[in-house]
């Protein structure tokens, strides 16, 4: 899923400070999961910015929806017929949804509520970590289901480095060794023969250093 | 020979090789470059320039190398993959090989982290295996990995580190073998402190018969203090100082700790080169290049063979 972590109140409240008549708009996919932007999430946010703004002297009012997902046409439609009735809208879906808004709905702004993180898994409750960083030509089947790109700090494709120690990346103890998992994985697999072949230099081209990417398949066009 | 370098040909004629590196400065002040050569003059065969070491900003590993050489020192540029992509990493190449850098040594370099600059944007377009090989056949094949001929070769006498104090040690050996199949004339380790753990490394590099296809320079640092010994074993990534090399330099009052730290890299240096498959010495005297000539020249390696 996309991650993220809310941005501080005293951040959201400056970018409110304009409006007195809002929307804050959660979404039910990733975000709900990972429980930054679902609409329980919508409804702590909306009573705290109340609060503050009453406290201060300077009511806002604030409807509270969620959408089913902000980065689809079909639920984003949705918004319409009232868009016009509110000053902006802050948007506590990932970054994707927040710009879909915003493309969508020219003349409103559009105000981000959280910053999103990274594609990554719900280790336990409360705790998440990165796994992909969507490069565009995935590799887990030649490293153990272990991604160097994402997993070593270094993104070394023939881990691991120097300062790999003990199971643990020489960035931080609490960061384990992508590499040293990998090892680990292509041993339990019996493939280590996958880590002794030298790899092509990779084409950097399907990540986001080819510019924006698009994705386009005739066959549901 | 491949490159033609001083470094290349010492080792290639079979003596055992000393190099030695010099950091460059903090700053664009030619004479700090000047004045560590000066030291190092006379007592290598090559001298390693670093390349912005653990991240922190210093003046081009490049012209540092123009800087060494001169003064009359040959240099060996440290190149790493951190702050550039594939083609600023070619183009320094094929500047520092028409400045008449003719030994190389290729690194991943510590992260950012570690620096003045930790939000800095990494790179990593390419590892440090990937450069090995690039090197390479832009040496041997004359191409540039797009295929396209170049106008002219860069000729380079390739190195690549290795450590064999880190983890896991398995992979260690495997790891060395792959550098050199991607292209490694010569190896320089980490610095060794704990032997037992590298004589099993030689071992096991011996079994593969590793130590016929690469010259391997082993790693030393004189320990200046029982302070830096214990510092560099609690902070730095790798590095393993046994405790009972810690407790030979603490048990010297402190005025006597710098000697000591010298006098057991002076032994350390005299052991490796009886070892079987060491082809010389890497010795890094990090911020102590004065002290270069007293140790190469304790361990009896002086004066450096003149190989034409």
């Amino acid at each position: 899923m996309i991650t993220g972590t809310p941005k501080p109140i005293e951040e959201i409240l400056e970018m409110v400070e304009p409006y007195d008549n809002i929307i804050v708009a959660g979404c039910h996919g990733c975000v709900t999961v990972c429980r930054v932007g679902g609409h329980k999430e919508v409804e702590v946010l909306s009573s705290t910015l109340r609060l503050a703004r009453e406290s201060g002297g300077s009511k806002i009012e604030i409807n509270e929806l969620s959408l089913e997902r902000q980065c689809d046409p079909e639920y984003v439609e949705t918004l319409r017929p009232l868009i016009d009735d509110y000053q902006a809208v802050l948007s506590i879906a990932c970054g994707a949804g927040i710009q879909f808004l915003a493309e969508k709905f020219s003349k409103t702004p559009i105000l981000p509520g959280i910053n999103t993180g990274f594609l990554g898994v719900t280790e336990r409750q409360g705790e998440w970590s990165e796994r992909c960083q969507g490069c565009g030509d995935c590799v887990l089947h030649l490293t153990g289901g272990i991604c160097p790109v994402t997993r070593c700090a270094k993104q070394l494709f023939h881990g691991p480095c120097g300062g790999s120690t003990a199971g643990k990346c020489e960035i931080d103890q609490n960061v384990q060794c992508g590499w040293q998992l990998i090892i680990d994985r292509l041993k339990a697999l019996d493939q280590m023969d996958n880590y002794l072949k030298l790899k092509p230099y990779k084409g950097w081209d399907s990540s986001r250093d080819g510019g924006p990417r698009r994705i386009i398949r005739e066959d549901m066009i | 020979m491949k490159s033609g370098s001083n470094l290349e040909k010492v080792l290639e004629a079979g003596h055992f090789s000393v190099t030695a590196e010099c950091g460059p400065p903090r700053g664009a002040d030619p004479e700090h470059v000047r004045k560590k050569a000066a030291f190092v003059k006379d007592n290598v065969d090559a001298c390693n320039v670093t390349d912005n070491q653990t991240s922190v900003v210093r003046m081009s590993s490049l012209a540092g190398c123009l800087l060494v050489k001169e003064s009359g020192v040959e240099p060996l540029i440290q190149m790493v993959v951190r702050d550039r992509n594939r083609i600023a990493l070619q183009s320094d190449l094929l500047g520092a090989s028409a400045m008449g850098v003719r030994n190389l040594l290729c690194l991943s370099g510590d992260h950012q982290k570690f620096g003045d600059d930790p939000q800095a944007k990494n790179v990593f377009d390419i590892d440090s295996m990937q450069l090995i090989n690039l090197a390479r056949r832009m040496r041997d094949e004359g191409v540039f990995p797009s295929g396209d001929k170049l106008e002219g070769a860069p000729k380079f006498y390739i190195g690549c580190a290795v450590n064999p104090f880190a983890d896991p040690y398995e992979i260690r050996v495997p790891r060395l073998k792959l550098k050199i199949e991607a292209g490694a004339d010569f190896v320089q380790t980490q610095c060794i402190y704990n032997m037992d753990t590298f004589k099993r490394y030689m071992e096991d590099t011996k079994k593969e018969g590793l130590h016929e296809k690469v010259k391997i320079l082993a790693g030393v640092t004189p320990l200046k203090s029982a302070g830096m010994a214990k510092f560099m074993n609690k902070f730095v990534a790798g590095i393993d100082i046994p405790e009972e090399v810690i407790k030979r330099v603490a048990d010297e009052p402190k005025e006597k700790q710098a000697a000591k730290g010298i006098e057991i890299c002076i032994e350390q240096i005299g052991e490796l080169k009886e070892m079987e498959g060491i082809a010389g010495v890497h010795v890094m005297a990090i911020e102590w290049e004065e002290k270069l000539n007293e140790i190469i020249g304790g361990a009896g390696l002086l004066p450096r063979p003149v190989v034409e």
